[in-house]
């Protein structure tokens, strides 16, 4: 059964990502399966990203324990060669995905931003260099109501 | 237009260093306005960055961001003049844009 229905997930989310290519070239996208995904696993598969082998490439500066779960800052690098995309995951988020950059030209493969965390979680950057995928993980609490986290 | 944005780029060598400050609710639609009705979602789904008319960032965000959000992005190849260019739109059809000289 679940060998079925990953190898249909897997046909779904490379048809997705074949559609999205040329869509994008023309307008500003937004992977909107990837942004409704209620888990980080459906959300990777969306960006066509469920394969990323772990890199110590990826840099992610964030708070080990943030008091204020409305602003987190996440502060991500890549110095994987050839960086295009990088994409941030709150993995216990009810929408994991919060965002997904993509570098053309003359931009680093860098990005600092404020995002919203519901509870202490895993936060995920995917990053997209030479056609393959690779991720990082760092954990953040969240202290909610001063009671700690 | 509604929602104004503040930029602010400073160039160390040949990298600008660009921020960011986006007003904008980014309402994930989880609230209850006083009067017990859900606040509907509202949040920014497309950001993009160009350098003298070619763009060079494209993200798109989620209601995950933020309330009014904040951006750092690094740009290279720029030099004092550069015409800096920084547009979003969001999930409700409402967008804004700004435009800037490096200095």
């Amino acid at each position: 059964m679940n060998a079925v229905r990953r190898a249909m997930l897997q046909g779904l989310a490379a048809l997705a990502a074949s559609l999205a290519v040329p869509l994008r070239a023309l307008a500003a996208g937004w992977n909107k399966d990837a942004f409704q995904s209620k888990t980080p696993g459906d959300a990777l598969r969306s960006l066509g990203a469920a394969g990323a082998a772990d890199s110590a490439e990826i840099l992610i500066d964030a708070p080990q324990i943030a008091e204020n779960g409305a602003v987190v800052p996440i502060e991500i690098t890549s110095n994987l060669p050839g960086t295009r995309s990088l994409a941030v995951l709150i993995e216990k988020n009810p929408f994991p995905l919060a965002g997904r950059f993509e570098f053309l030209d003359g931009a680093l493969p860098y990005v600092k931003v404020n995002v919203k965390m519901g509870e202490s979680s895993n936060v995920r950057v995917v990053a997209e260099a030479g056609g393959r995928f690779y991720a990082a993980v760092k954990e953040v609490k969240v202290t909610i109501g001063g009671c700690g986290g | 237009m509604a929602y104004p944005m503040r930029v602010r780029a400073t160039l160390k060598g040949d990298i600008a260093e660009v921020r960011v400050l986006m007003n904008h609710p980014m309402e994930a639609g989880l609230r209850r306005a006083s009067d017990g009705k859900p606040v509907p979602m509202h949040f920014i789904q497309n950001v993009t960055v160009k350098l003298n008319g070619k763009t060079r960032i494209e993200g798109e965000t989620s209601q995950a961001l933020s309330t009014n959000p904040v951006f750092s992005f690094r740009l290279k190849d720029v030099k004092a003049g550069d015409r800096l260019e920084i547009a979003w739109l969001d999930n409700q059809g409402q967008q804004n844009r700004t435009e800037t000289a490096i200095a």
